[in-house]
C-alpha cells in the first residue's frame, strides 16, 4: 500500500452496509449443509441404502421430497448422508494441510535463513502435484477410497497454508513486541505459540475455509470418477455420476447433488472472504 | 534476465528430479510387492518370481529408477505391467486431446473473463459491477462437471442441438471436431470463466488506486486512457499468474469432464490405469503431468518477468505468487 492512499481502516460506527453480507449468506448456507450432516447421524427420511424396487425413479412427492434414484432409494436421505461424507473429507483435508502446513510456515518465517528457504522449497515441490493428481496417485498406490482421498488433498494442500503462515509469520517477527520477546531472551517456542501463532491464526481460518471448499469439491470429482468414497456409502459425486444415465428424462437426480455442492462450496468461499474482510479490513472490496 | 531465466530453469529441473523420486517410492515401493498388485494375492511363488524377472523389478531399487529415468529421457515411457502394450504411443495420443480441450476452455474462458472482470471493476459500486460478481462468485462454486451434465441434458439430449459426447480429431473432420469439442469446452471454460473473472476485477481494482494511476489521470488522461496504457500491464501480472496455475491445474481436473462427455483425454487414460492399479503406466502418466504442470509454472514465472521488471532481480520469487494460488485457489 502506497503512502498516499486513504487507509482503508475499520471505522467504528461507519461501517459499510453489506459488509458482512458475505459472511452471513456464507455462514447460513455452511450452516445448513452442517446441520443436514448432524440430522442424519440420528435421523434420515429412509435408509439411504436401502433399495425398494417398486419406488425406483419416482420423481419428487410428498412422500420423497427430491424423490427416489434407480434402486428406489429415497435422495433426500442420501444428500443428507452425503453431506456428512463431504464434511468429513473437508474436515481431515485441512486439518492435514493446517497441522503440517503452518508449524513449516512458521518455523521457515523465524528461522529465514537456509533452513527455511529448505522448508518452503520441500513444500513447494508439492505443488508440482495439483490434488486432485495426488489423489489419483495415492488411489493407484494404496487403492482409491475416501481415507486416501482425504489424505492425498491434505498433503496436497500443506504448501498453501506454509505460505500464508510464513507470510503471516514474516509481518510480525518485524513488530516491536516480538523483537522485544526475543532480546528478553524468551524460547522461541515460547515466542512462537505466545505471539505469532495468534497473529497468524486469523490468515489460517481464511485459508481453512478456502480449502474446505476445494476438499468438497475434489472429493465429488473423485467420486463422480468412482475413485472416491466406495458405495453403498452415498456420496454427492457419484450421486451425480450415477444420474447421468437419467438425464433427459429424471434431471432431479443430477440437480439435488449438483445443488448441494454448488451450495457447499459456495458457503465456504463465501464465509472465506467475508472472514477475510472482517479480519484484514484493508482488502475490503478488493476480491 | 538471463540470471534470473537460469535459475528458473535449475528450479525447474530440482523439481522434475524430486517429483520423480516422490512418484517413484510411492508408486513403486509403498504399495508392497508390485508383482503380488500385478497378479493378485493368490499368485503362486513361481509366477510371482517369473514376474518379477520378466518386468525387471527384481533388480535393486536404484537400478530400476535409473532405467525409468532413462527411459523417460529417451521418450519411452515402459510398457504396461497389466496390457503388456507400450506407453509412449498411447500417452501421445492422449495428451493431444488434452492439450486441445484445456487450450480451448482457457481461451473462451480469458476471452469472457478479461473484458467481464474489467468492467466489474470499473463500475465496481454499479448493479451491473455487483452482478457480475455475485455471478462470478456462483459460477466458482459449480463443479464443472455439474456444468457438464446440465448441458448434455440440455443441449443434447433434451435439444439435440450437439452430440452427448465422443472426440474426433480435428484432421479428420474439422466440422464434426468443433459439433464435439463444443459443450467439453463450454463446460471447462464457463467455470473458468468465473475464476478468472474475479481476479481480473481484483487485479483491475488493486491497479487502480495506485498513485501511477492518479498521476495519469493528473496528466490529463481519461479513466479508460490511463487504465489501457499503464493500468492494465500492471494488472496482468496476477492474472497471469492464476491463467498460469488454472492451465496447471486443468490439466489433470478435465478429467472429470472428459468423463461426462466420453474424451478420450490423458487424465481419462490416468483413471483407467487408477483402476486397474497398472503401477507403470500411473507412474509415467503422472510424471507426463507432472512435467506440463512444472512447464505451465516454469512460462508464468518467465513471463513474469517480461510483464513487471521488478521482478527481474528478485531471483525465484515468481513460483511464490503463483504457489498460494496452485495450492489454495485452483481447482
Amino acid at each position: 500500500m502506497s503512502l498516499l492512499q486513504p487507509a482503508a481502516v475499520d471505522v467504528p460506527g461507519r461501517r459499510e452496509p453489506g459488509v458482512h453480507a458475505q459472511l452471513v449468506v456464507g455462514a447460513a448456507l455452511v450452516a445448513v449443509v452442517v446441520v443436514l450432516a448432524l440430522v442424519s447421524l440420528v435421523w434420515t427420511p429412509y435408509d439411504p441404502v436401502r433399495a425398494v424396487p417398486l419406488d425406483r425413479l419416482q420423481g419428487p412427492s410428498a412422500a420423497h421430497w427430491l424423490g427416489t434414484d434407480r434402486f428406489g432409494r429415497d435422495v433426500l436421505s442420501q444428500l443428507m448422508v452425503g453431506a456428512r461424507i463431504s464434511l468429513y473429507v473437508g474436515v481431515v483435508a485441512v486439518g492435514i494441510g493446517a497441522l503440517v502446513g503452518v508449524p513449516v510456515g512458521v518455523v521457515a518465517g523465524m528461522r529465514g535463513g537456509v533452513p527455511g528457504t529448505l522448508l518452503m522449497r520441500g513444500s513447494d515441490v508439492l505443488l508440482a502435484f495439483p490434488g486432485l493428481l495426488l489423489a489419483l496417485v495415492f488411489g493407484a498406490a494404496f487403492g482409491a477410497g475416501t481415507t486416501t482421498a482425504m489424505v492425498a488433498l491434505g498433503i496436497g494442500s500443506v504448501p498453501a497454508f506454509a505460505r500464508v503462515a510464513r507470510s503471516g509469520t514474516l509481518q510480525v517477527v518485524r513488530t516491536d513486541y516480538v523483537l522485544a520477546a526475543r532480546a528478553a531472551n524468551r524460547p522461541a517456542l515460547a515466542v512462537a505459540v505466545r505471539h505469532v501463532l495468534p497473529n497468524v491464526a486469523g490468515l489460517v481460518v481464511v485459508q481453512c475455509s478456502v480449502n474446505f471448499a476445494l476438499a468438497v469439491l475434489a472429493e465429488a470429482g473423485l467420486s463422480f470418477l468412482g475413485l472416491g468414497t466406495a458405495p453403498p456409502t452415498p456420496s454427492w459425486g457419484r450421486m451425480l455420476a450415477e444420474s447421468q444415465q437419467y438425464l433427459g428424462t429424471h434431471d432431479y437426480l443430477a440437480l439435488a447433488p449438483g445443488v448441494a455442492i454448488a451450495v457447499a462450496v459456495l458457503g465456504f468461499n463465501l464465509l472465506g472472504d467475508g472472514l477475510r474482510d472482517v479480519l484484514d479490513p484493508r482488502l475490503r472490496g478488493v476480491r | 534476465m538471463t540470471r534470473h531465466l537460469l535459475s528458473l530453469l535449475a528450479q525447474l529441473v530440482t523439481t522434475l528430479v524430486v517429483a520423480s523420486i516422490v512418484v517413484f517410492l510411492v508408486l513403486r515401493v509403498l504399495p508392497g510387492d508390485t508383482a503380488a498388485v500385478a497378479l493378485g494375492v493368490h499368485a503362486t511363488p513361481e509366477a510371482l518370481a517369473a514376474w518379477r524377472a520378466e518386468h525387471g523389478t527384481d533388480r535393486p531399487l536404484v537400478v530400476q529408477y535409473l532405467d525409468w529415468v532413462g527411459g523417460l529421457l529417451r521418450g519411452d515411457l515402459g510398457t504396461s505391467f497389466v496390457t503388456g502394450r507400450p506407453i509412449t504411443p498411447l500417452v501421445a495420443d492422449r495428451v493431444q486431446v488434452t492439450l486441445i480441450l484445456v487450450g480451448l476452455a482457457m481461451l473462451l474462458a480469458l476471452v469472457v473473463a478479461v473484458p467481464l472482470g474489467t468492467l466489474a471493476a470499473v463500475t465496481q459500486r454499479s448493479l451491473w459491477g455487483t452482478l457480475v460478481s455475485g455471478a462470478s462468485q456462483v459460477g466458482v462454486a459449480v463443479p464443472n462437471f455439474l456444468v457438464g451434465v446440465l448441458l448434455v441434458s440440455l443441449v443434447a439430449v433434451r435439444a439435440g442441438w450437439l452430440p452427448a459426447g465422443g472426440w474426433v480429431p480435428p484432421a479428420e473432420d474439422p466440422a464434426e471436431f468443433w459439433r464435439h469439442v463444443a459443450l467439453p469446452v463450454l463446460a471447462l471454460g464457463t467455470v473458468q470463466a468465473a475464476i478468472v473473472t474475479r481476479y481480473v476485477r481484483s487485479a483491475v481494482l488493486e491497479v487502480m488506486r495506485e498513485d501511477f494511476l492518479r498521476t495519469a489521470r493528473a496528466a490529463g488522461r481519461t479513466r479508460t486512457g490511463a487504465l489501457v496504457h499503464h493500468g492494465l500491464r500492471n494488472a496482468g501480472v496476477p492474472v497471469v499468474t492464476v491463467v498460469g496455475v488454472q492451465l496447471a491445474a486443468l490439466l489433470v481436473g478435465a478429467v472429470v469432464v472428459e468423463r461426462v462427455f466420453v474424451v478420450p483425454g490423458l487424465g481419462s487414460l490416468l483413471v483407467d490405469s487408477v483402476a486397474n492399479r497398472d503401477l507403470l503406466a500411473v507412474q509415467s502418466i503422472v510424471m507426463v503431468l507432472v512435467l506440463l504442470v512444472v512447464v505451465v509454472n516454469f512460462l508464468v514465472d518467465a513471463l513474469y518477468t517480461v510483464l513487471d521488471p521488478r521482478l527481474r532481480t528478485a531471483g525465484g520469487t515468481g513460483v511464490r505468487g503463483a504457489g498460494v494460488l496452485a495450492a489454495g485457489g485452483a481447482r
